[in-house]
């Protein structure tokens, strides 16, 4: 899968698309919580607009807002957390693993 | 093992005029000591929840670091690939599911570090690869309860973040593959490179290398259809039965004027069938971003180069190499057996030791299936051996006695054992007697030979063999039979 390309166009936010987010984030949001941040997005997407308008064509597109790249560890193993301390602090430990209510989908 | 050699099954799996596309996405674990972003151990088969730490479980505040040995196994991965190697960066790709603590799985989504790849197939079939990236591993859940214990239906789930966090490289095919065939003989070959370049030990068995299948079906050069995913492909006999299964059913949707949507599908390797696992979300419900948490990764152009002059010959060159050496045909069973147990190295050892090239193929395909890539048997005892048999001394038959006699001992001088068993190949004129006394023997199987009935001749051969006592060359009897009959 490949990521959309067309930045020019700034959508436009409305209750139906600020649901879907909240739902996709799991936030259960009220009617009146909804239309807030319907309004707030909006004005947020409209200064994204602002800077679309902008001329940045002598500007070079940045990937990474960090000055510095390649931070890296060598692969050596080092002793991690304890098992039954950390299940100690899990809800509900079983069997040496955490149990969890039953989910709808998998990935990977 | 490579399937180079089956006679191909697709062309009787559709119906006239359709044809399937197939992609593949294979997820490979890398073979690290440690994780992805963490220091704990990337080990299969631990007590659960041994190898965790703060990063692995998503606690507050802790950081990834990324493992430079993975990088170099990706890259490895990429250039025997023949991807282009590009600076790259990580994405969030964010879900809720409980074998990601975080939420989210760090992976490679718009700069992977690997594009623009390809594979060669049997008959020069080009596969493009269009990204090798790197990702991080999900925890194992299992699931009780409920009836099946399937996910469906199941009362809770007990999760093991062992594997939560191991490197992957997820290497997407473009949809250039047309059948099962072409599918197998694809993981086959990726499976082999991986051997060859140290990235991974490839065990479909242990999912260590996972294959999701993307398969539709189209009228020949029309668009491409609508494509179901299939997951649970869990070794290359499945790949292959799993896709012309699928390919199956889409035509039958089809051609009863039904619609295929774009869902995943779980193959059932037991029933032989896929079934829906759900109805594909939209790339955009993952909600993709930047990772903030981690910096660009640019290997750049020295580090990649020494590692491309540290990648050993790949297994097509490999083959390549024996089939020069041999004269035997690159794409035979033979040359895929003996590249796949690395034994190449060994039948250029006998040649180098005045061994006659094509026979000591043939005899280290035999004699040495569980040897591993260096047989303790002196090249030069098997060189002298394919003399013998190359100038008629002994005959096939024999040559395979000694063989077995050499392998046993460790070693042998191949004239000596065949004087002791008193191997002596007749010379042709004795076996031309031997010949005229079995027609004069058995006149009516002559007769029905030279009436055409080539099963007669079976009966002629044995006799002859019988009276030589296993001396005469059964390739020799059989060429003066053809040539009395005219």
């Amino acid at each position: 899968m490949s990521p959309s390309s067309d930045a020019k166009t700034t959508p436009k936010i409305t209750a139906q698309v600020v649901a879907k987010v909240a739902h996709l984030a799991r936030l259960d949001l009220t009617e009146a919580e909804l239309a807030l941040m319907t309004t707030q997005l909006t004005g947020m997407l409209d200064h994204f607009g602002d800077i679309d308008k902008l001329d940045l064509s002598a500007v070079t597109p940045m990937a990474q807002p960090f000055p510095i790249k390649n931070v890296y560890r060598e692969d050596v193993v080092v002793p991690g957390l304890d098992r039954q301390e950390v299940l100690d602090n899990a809800p509900a430990p079983q069997d040496g693993r955490f149990r969890v209510p039953p989910s709808n989908g998998s990935e990977s | 093992m490579s399937n180079a050699s089956s006679a191909p099954s697709h062309a009787t799996v559709l119906p006239n005029g359709w044809e399937m596309v197939i992609g593949l996405e294979v997820h490979v674990e890398l073979d690290t000591k440690t994780k992805l972003f963490s220091a704990s151990p990337n080990h299969f088969g631990d007590e659960p929840n041994t190898n965790i730490d703060p990063v692995t479980l998503g606690l507050p505040g802790a950081l990834p670091v990324i493992n430079r040995r993975a990088v170099e196994l990706a890259i490895r991965l990429g250039l025997a690939l023949n991807c282009t190697v590009q600076a790259s960066t990580f994405h969030r790709k964010n879900y809720f599911y409980q074998d990601l603590a975080k939420a989210y799985q760090i992976t490679q989504y718009d700069q992977p570090i690997n594009i623009d790849g390809y594979m060669m197939l049997p008959g020069d079939v080009r596969i493009g690869i269009e990204r090798a990236h790197l990702e991080e591993d999900t925890g194992k859940s299992t699931h009780f309860g409920g009836t099946s214990g399937r996910i469906h239906g199941s009362d809770y789930s007990l999760v093991d973040f062992n594997r939560a966090g191991v490197p992957l490289v997820e290497i997407v095919s473009r949809p250039d593959i047309r059948n099962a065939d072409q599918a197998r003989q694809y993981v086959s070959e990726l499976r082999s490179i991986l051997l060859a370049v140290g990235a991974s030990d490839a065990k479909m068995e242990e999912g260590s290398m996972r294959c999701d299948v993307n398969v539709s079906v189209r009228k020949a050069d029309e668009p491409f259809g609508t494509r179901c995913e299939i997951k649970n492909v869990n070794s290359i006999r499945a790949v292959g039965k799993a896709i012309d299964y699928e390919a199956r059913r889409q035509v039958d949707v089809l051609e009863s004027g039904g619609t295929i949507r774009q869902e995943t599908r779980h193959w059932d390797d037991s029933e032989g069938r896929t079934h829906t696992l759900r109805v594909k979300e939209d790339a955009d419900d993952y909600r993709y971003f930047l990772e903030p948490d981690l910096v660009l990764l640019d290997p750049g152009t020295e580090w990649v180069e020494s590692i491309r002059a540290s990648l050993p010959m790949l297994p097509a060159a490999r083959r390549a190499r024996l089939a020069q050496l041999t004269g035997a045909d690159k794409e035979s069973e033979a040359v895929y057996v003996i590249v796949e147990r690395g034994q190449d190295d060994f039948v250029q050892l006998v040649a180098d030791a005045g061994g006659e090239p094509a026979r000591a193929l043939v005899y280290v395909q035999q004699a040495f299936a569980e040897a591993g890539a260096n047989p303790s048997v002196p090249a030069k005892d098997l060189a002298a051996l394919t003399l013998l048999e190359r100038d008629a001394k002994v005959t096939a038959t024999q040559a395979k006695t000694i063989l077995a006699e050499i392998v046993a001992n460790g070693g042998g001088d191949a004239v000596a054992i065949a004087a002791a068993k008193g191997f002596e190949a007749l010379d042709t004129s004795a076996v031309e007697a031997m010949v005229d006394a079995a027609i004069a023997a058995q006149p009516d199987a002559w007769a029905k030979y030279c009436a055409g009935e080539e099963k007669a001749m079976g009966a002629m051969v044995g006799a002859i063999m019988k009276s030589s006592q296993g001396k005469a060359d059964g390739k020799v009897v059989t060429a003066i039979l053809q040539a009395k009959r005219g």
